[in-house]
């Protein structure tokens, strides 16, 4: 690759990203095999990865662009579009679905004014659904950021998404 | 000795990572007691003799599995991987392990790396599973602070460096050569075998990838030999399971019970039967990928070779309930979404023909199914329903249920296509 | 060689291979698409089904993919088994849920691969009542379209530009039935190769755009054998065309030189055939300096009356040996030269030395087993670019050892790939400036040219020394190899360094007889016009005051300096395409371009290669020879011309016989260069005669203008496309092969002129001076013909001047600042790889000069604003006009 003089996207990241995403390489034997641990690491910091943020690591990394973004978009919790405040992952599941999950999640997205893959007027949530949460015992259930919660009903959902 | 290895710290316990409570409870004596002292094709010897097979859902004997991984030649790195991706519809007893108890599993991969001579272990875990992500990285803490993770365990020539790998998701990364691809950092492809991880793996190197049951599994036949491991076992299976049931059922929960428990007692007795008002349809015995059963076959003890005689799979051994009053074509068509959605996208017969199956079996669920639908459905279940078929066990693992439930509820199809509608009514 | 059985019929099988390839070498009809017989197998498409029998007893069998499938001694297998084909079949199916309805308006119809697999396994009927995944496309520059509603995601195009020819831009986007393949953001494609995928690519996602213009059904296209004019490389093309325009080009199959892919120049360039440039007709210069057009045969005659004195002939190393010898016999053998500079002399009789000793000169297939390659002094992307790709195959040497030490088969493509991680064989750079396969070098040293040859001569001690330095490194790693090769060229202009290359590879056979060495000459013809003569030079000729020069397509005034031709009172240029030397000629001939002329071309191997006339040439355009023929009194046809090179030098005997003259038929019948499909021969030219025409007659060759003739038969040489009975696509091409991947069931085609027998005595280095300014090669940008294709002139670099931050310094410039000579204005790029004391400008039209020029000659240019990307033009990322 050429060194001609150009602007320094890793400059992007900030120190504290950085210094976690050097930490994963440490253990790597090479850095591209970072790039799902880096992009895990800079979305907890700004809640998706936007092509900013992409550029930064590819360069960090010593990968492509379109390689690194090949690599996002196959992961459905890697996030290439802004996202609300929280991302609410609701189970679809066949277990939830058995136990009435659908139900629930109709309430939802009438109470949020919102359908899966949308975000809220106030960028409160955005609703995605997610691939069995391995709570079955509890079904229905969802992830609310990083908070689960299970034995949803249409009235105990009311309280949990004020 | 207990009876309930697995979940002896878990059973009326709310402490989780603390180091010293589990070594307090006879945790990491077996590491104690191998690591530099038992030569470690013995422990090799002991699982083989042991039989405990993958508690993933393929089942496949551990101690022949690592028996592939060749001879320790050179310096490269040598991987002990344990699958903690659980997204398996249905199946939620990785969580309660790893949540409730991870030393356990520290220990059984510090044993089983010392087996295979692995130097390097990741815990592949799904990104989903923040508390047990916490946990376990505590508990490594712990542990190596402890001496018991690092360089030279306890003295010996033995380092084990592990380290927790949180995903981004997808449920085909719980196939072991996609998860070896997405712990390389790429996209999650599973990888044409031959040759198998244990000659190629991560990185090239020889690897062995291990769902978390297993694992935990290693370190109680370590301490307590072959022969209580084989003599919890009702049948032909030696050791425990945690068996689950989820669905309309009195009490959805995961119990750990001997292998070869009869169906009927895993529903009956610990799940209190069905719930108020409902009756039993059919079920999957071990997770979404599994083929349906019916009332017929509540007699049957889950073990490995029982349930695939009845035609379908232990799996997961965590029993998803169809209840009376839930449609058999609308439960398919959720797990048609479900599996058409997780394809990987790399061969045909996966990527074009689950969301096929998914149109079809969407279209008879809203009423608008057309008598040739079956047809089709049944030459696509032919198509993608084989192993051989297709590059990875998903697409044909997604067949299960369709092709079972089109034996055992054809009636609720014809009914779907000649009624042009859904007879059971839900509110949405 | 295991036996195995299929449908009970007994197939010798090659030890290694895939079942699928074991099937089709031997005439088995079996559908496939991701596997590629350069790229081997991956099992995505599943199109490859067959039924794999356990033993003698089982009858059912499995359905397994013969590409993924070695063979075994006793294997059994079914081709036709029911199961095999109708599960065959429901790949279709499934890939034609999503694909569009496309093919009356799809460029890949009448040579789509997917098309002729559907046919193949029988399915018709859609039953799918579901909607259609639907992308949206992405600009990828002028030379490739995208279309990805017709992809089957069979991860050819990725594979093939990741994994193959080392890009990075393109890559595979999301999942399931969603996979976009693409760029990250739209622009044009980087990689030198990337005009490959229009021909990797099965569907119409890829096409090509040079064609897209002036769309033609390949079946309705005019097509011949030729060879690439764009480089020394010679690689094998169909050039193709209609209605008197070149339509495209693609690759022609040689198991020895190109194997299945070409450069983007040579695939694009050759678009120049049809440039505005054109030169259409004679014309005899007015005293107002225009020219006046007359018929040919007027100004035959009147330089046919200049012809009774004394007449110089300045040959080209772009033109054919025919015309070239037409030229030497007609002002005679003392007055004719090559039309080389002296240095490009000295260094192609440096090259015609080594292709002449008993020194191995792998081809350009042969490169890819060689385990450790020390580039000398050769910007091989841009000067030779198709031997890069080769380089990028040879340096994973290292991971398919491992894969056969491992058991795993070499067609196991993702296997192979992922034992061999990052690993590679040895790859050295010696180079003034960074080199665009630095990605996949091992070593690199950044060196002025003199410097580079001091290295080579330092490497050449160490080779029997001990003293740790990086010669001795260098030494090292060609000693440990089991065949290490020398590659070096012409690119950087200096004799000595292909001098002490061959020093180095001589020095290097006596420890290592299966060293090699490569060297890449400057252009189409170099190394034949040498051979015919490499002695006299142009300014010797010229410095007798001849009152008449014939120029043969070659631009003097560029090449060799205005001031030469000054003093010639009647300046006869020949030529193809106007030029400065052509603009200031007493009488221009127009002659044909290499599309509408025979012509044999000797590669930097010594081969001799003909390349047969596409089409004929429009009005009074005539291949040179004729020309020069009829100016000497006769009209012979290219194969006597031939026969009189080889009369006179022995070393030209294979170029009579690398392919059938014009007296070849097939059982009475010429091979036509047109498909038995060709359609609208009668309503063609309806608008200007309702007549239909006699076909154009061929005398030259045994081909034929028209359908009428042999359609299978013809021997590769003269074989004008691929095609096959159900095969209409370039996959046809392996029913050519004796086996997948090997020569041409006709034999190879290109006759290797040198024995290579003498004993090479060292060659004594002179002393050579260098300028500070070195001219870098670009792919796009440094050919003369190919320039005028105009897709690539949108690619060309803008003047630049690349230099360290100390040579900056001390010429008082920074970075994009503006760096003028004269009125050539170069854009200032600072670049630590440049070695100090070095300038390095892009070999483009405008920057000849400066090959003599000094540095103290350049002048910052004041209030100078740089252009957005000088290295590319402005990157539009869109070509809607809307």
């Amino acid at each position: 690759m050429s060194n001609i003089a150009t602007d320094n996207a890793v400059d992007f990241l900030t120190a504290q990203e950085v210094t976690e995403i050097e930490s994963e390489i440490s253990h790597l034997p090479n850095r591209p095999s970072a790039a799902i641990d880096a992009l895990k690491i800079v979305q907890s910091y700004r809640g998706w990865i936007s092509d900013e943020s992409l550029n930064a690591i590819a360069e960090m990394l010593g990968m492509s662009v379109a390689e690194l973004d090949g690599i996002a978009t196959f992961y459905n919790l890697i996030y290439r579009q802004p996202v609300g405040d929280k991302v609410i992952l609701y189970c679809d599941s066949v277990s939830c679905w058995l136990m009435d999950g659908d139900v629930v999640c109709e309430k939802i997205k009438q109470k949020l004014g919102v359908d899966y893959g949308g975000t809220t007027a106030d960028n409160k949530y955005t609703l995605l659904p997610v691939t069995c949460l391995g709570d079955c015992d509890h079904a229905p259930a969802m992830m609310v950021g990083d908070e689960l919660h299970h034995d949803l009903t249409t009235d105990n959902i009311e309280g949990l998404l004020s | 000795m207990t009876d309930k290895p697995l979940t002896q710290n878990i059973i009326g316990f709310a402490g989780h990572t603390d180091f010293d409570r589990y070594e307090s409870r006879g945790g990491y004596a077996a590491v104690r007691k191998t690591v530099g002292r038992t030569d470690p094709d013995a422990v090799l010897e002991l699982l083989k003799e042991a039989n405990l097979r993958g508690r993933g859902g393929a089942g496949f004997p551990t101690g022949m599995k690592w028996s592939f991984v060749p001879k320790k030649e050179g310096n490269g790195h040598r991987y002990l991987v344990a699958n903690a991706d659980e997204m398996e519809p249905g199946t939620f007893k990785d969580r309660l392990l790893m949540e409730k108890d991870p030393h356990q599993l520290i220990e059984g991969m510090i044993l089983s790396a010392y087996t295979i001579s692995a130097d390097v272990g990741y815990i592949f875990i799904r990104g989903e599973y923040h508390v047990a992500i916490a946990r376990l990285q505590e508990a490594i803490n712990a542990a190596a602070a402890s001496g018991l993770l690092g360089e030279h365990i306890l003295g010996s020539a033995f380092s084990f460096q592990l380290h927790v790998h949180v995903s981004a998701g997808r449920y085909i990364c719980g196939e072991e050569t996609a998860l070896l691809n997405s712990l390389e950092g790429k996209r999650a492809i599973p990888r044409a075998k031959p040759p198998f991880p244990q000659v190629s793996g991560l990185w090239g190197r020889p690897t062995i990838v291990n769902n978390v049951e297993t694992l935990c599994n290693v370190t109680h036949i370590v301490a307590h030999g072959a022969d209580w491991f084989k003599s919890l076992g009702l049948g032909v299976d030696g050791g425990t399971k945690l068996f689950g049931a989820s669905g309309r059922v009195a009490r959805p929960g995961c119990w750990e019970l001997p292998m070869g428990t009869p169906i009927r007692e895993i529903l009956e007795e610990h799940a209190g039967g069905m719930a108020e008002g409902y009756q039993l349809k059919g079920f999957l015995p071990g997770g979404a990928s599994t083929d349906f059963l019916t009332p017929d076959h509540l007699d049957i003890p889950m073990e490995y070779e029982t349930v695939q005689q009845a035609g379908s799979r232990m799996g997961t051994g965590t029993m998803i309930i169809l209840d009376d009053r839930s449609c058999a074509v609308g439960m398919i068509a959720n797990l048609a979404k479900f599996f058409a959605r997780e394809s990987c996208g790399f061969c045909t017969p996966c990527r074009e023909g689950l969301p096929w199956v998914q149109e079809v079996l969407d279209r008879i669920e809203a009423g608008n199914g057309e008598p040739d639908d079956l047809d089709v459905l049944e030459r696509q279940a032919q198509f993608i329903g084989a192993i051989g078929n297709t590059h990875c066990a998903h697409a044909p693992g997604a067949m299960e249920p369709l092709t079972s439930g089109l034996r055992y509820f054809r009636d609720e199809f014809i009914t779907h296509i000649e009624g042009k509608a859904c007879p059971y009514q839900r509110e949405v | 060689m295991p036996t195995i059985f299929v449908d009970d019929r007994a197939i010798e099988a090659k030890t290694g291979d895939n079942l699928l390839e074991v099937l089709l070498s031997n005439g088995i009809d079996v559908p496939y698409f991701c596997w590629h017989p350069a790229m081997g197998s991956v099992g995505a498409c599943r199109q490859c089904a067959v039924v794999g029998y356990a033993n003698p007893d089982d009858t059912r069998g499995r359905i397994v993919m013969s590409c993924m499938t070695p063979v075994a001694e006793g294997a059994r297998f079914s081709v036709q088994a029911d199961s095999a084909a109708s599960f065959r079949n429901s790949v279709i199916e499934n890939l034609m849920l999503n694909h569009p309805h496309d093919c009356p308006v799809c460029e890949e119809g009448g040579e789509c691969h997917l098309q002729d697999m559907t046919v193949m396994v029988g399915h018709s009927d859609r039953r799918y009542k579901g909607l259609k995944t639907t992308f949206r496309n992405q600009y990828l520059g002028p030379l490739i379209g995208h279309e990805m509603n017709r992809c089957i995601t069979c991860y050819r195009c990725v594979r093939y530009y990741q994994d193959y020819a080392g890009g990075d831009d393109l890559a595979a986007f999301g999942s399931r039935d969603r996979v976009f393949f693409g760029r990250a953001e739209p622009g044009v494609l980087n990689n030198e190769f990337a005009g490959n995928l229009v021909e990797v690519c099965p569907t119409g996602v890829f096409t090509d755009k040079t064609l897209s213009k002036h769309y033609t059904r390949k079946w309705d296209l005019q097509s011949a054998p030729t060879v690439c004019q764009a480089c020394s490389l010679g690689c094998n093309t169909y050039t193709s065309e209609r209605y008197g325009e070149v339509r495209r080009v693609h690759n022609r199959y040689h198991n020895e030189v190109n194997g299945y892919f070409l450069c983007d120049r040579g695939r694009f360039g050759a678009q120049h055939v049809n440039s505005p440039k054109r030169i259409p007709g004679a014309g005899i210069r007015n005293p107002d300096g225009l020219y006046e057009p007359v018929e040919i045969a007027e100004a035959l005659g009147k330089v046919k009356a200049l012809l009774t004195e004394k007449v110089i002939g300045i040959g080209s190393p772009r033109a054919s040996l025919e015309s070239n010898e037409a030229l030497r016999q007609l002002v005679g053998a003392d007055h004719y030269c090559n039309g080389m500079t002296s240095t490009e002399r000295a260094m192609h009789g440096v090259i015609l030395e080594v292709l002449g000793s008993n020194l191995c000169v792998p081809s350009m297939m042969e490169v890819e087993t060689f385990d450790a390659i020390l580039i000398v002094g050769e910007d091989v992307t841009n000067h030779a670019p198709r031997l890069a790709l080769s380089i990028r195959q040879a340096v994973r040497n290292i991971g398919q050892a491992l894969a056969a030490d491992t058991g795993i088969s070499q067609w196991h493509d993702a296997a192979v790939r992922e034992l061999e991680q990052d690993e590679k064989s040895p790859l050295v750079i010696l180079s003034p400036m960074a080199d665009r396969l630095d990605d996949i070098a091992s070593d690199t040293h950044r060196l002025a040219p003199n410097d580079i040859v001091a290295m080579v001569e330092q490497i050449i001690e160490a080779l029997d020394e001990d003293e740790p330095s990086d010669a001795k490194n260098i030494a090292n790693t060609l000693l440990s190899a089991k065949r290490p090769l020398i590659v070096s060229g012409t690119s950087l202009g200096s004799t000595n360094i292909l001098k002490a290359s061959a020093n180095l590879a001589a020095a290097l056979t006596k420890k290592n007889p299966s060293t090699g060495v490569f060297l890449c000459a400057s252009e189409t013809n170099s190394v034949g016009v040498a051979m015919i003569n490499n002695t006299r030079d142009a300014e010797e000729l010229l410095s007798s005051s001849p009152k008449t020069v014939i120029v043969l397509e070659n631009d003097i005034d560029t090449r060799l300096g205005s001031a030469l031709l000054d003093g010639v009172q009647n300046l006869i240029v020949i030529d193809v395409m106007d030029n400065p030397t052509a603009s200031r000629s007493s009488i221009v001939l127009p002659a044909a371009s290499f599309a509408e002329a025979e012509g044999t071309f000797v590669n930097n191997e010594g081969r001799a290669q003909r390349s047969m006339a596409t089409f004929n040439p429009a009005g009074d355009i005539t291949p040179g020879y004729q020309l020069l023929g009829a100016l000497g009194g006769d009209h012979l046809p290219a194969s006597r011309w031939q026969q009189k090179l080889a009369a006179e030098h022995p070393l030209f005997a294979g170029v009579v016989t690398c392919a059938p003259d014009e007296q070849f038929r097939i059982e009475g019948s010429r091979v036509a260069r047109m498909t038995h499909r060709a359609s609208g021969r009668t309503a063609m030219m309806a608008n200007v005669s309702v007549h239909e025409p006699q076909q154009p007659l061929d005398t030259e060759s045994p081909l034929a203008f028209t359908m009428e003739g042999n359609q299978t038969r013809a021997p590769a040489s003269l074989r004008p496309y691929t095609w096959s009975p159900g095969w209409n696509s370039n996959q046809s091409i392996h029913k050519f092969q004796d086996e997948i991947g090997g020569a041409d069931k006709s034999g190879t085609t290109g006759i290797r002129l040198f024995a290579g027998t003498n004993d090479l005595t060292g060659f004594e280095l002179a002393e050579e001076t260098h300028a500070n300014l070195i001219g870098q090669a670009h792919i796009f940008g440094s050919d003369e013909l190919s320039n005028e294709a105009a897709e690539l002139a949108t690619l060309i670099p803008k003047p630049y001047a690349r230099m360290s931050s100390a040579t900056a310094a001390s010429l008082q410039v920074a970075h994009h600042d503006g760096l003028g000579f004269g009125d050539l204005i170069m854009t200032v790029l600072v670049d630590e790889e440049v070695a100090d004391h070095c300038v390095i400008y892009p070999m483009i039209p405008g920057t000849q000069r400066l090959g003599s020029a000094q540095l103290s000659a350049l002048q910052k240019v004041a209030g100078y604003t740089a252009p957005s990307d000088p290295l590319r033009p402005s990157l539009i990322t869109t070509d809607r006009t809307s």
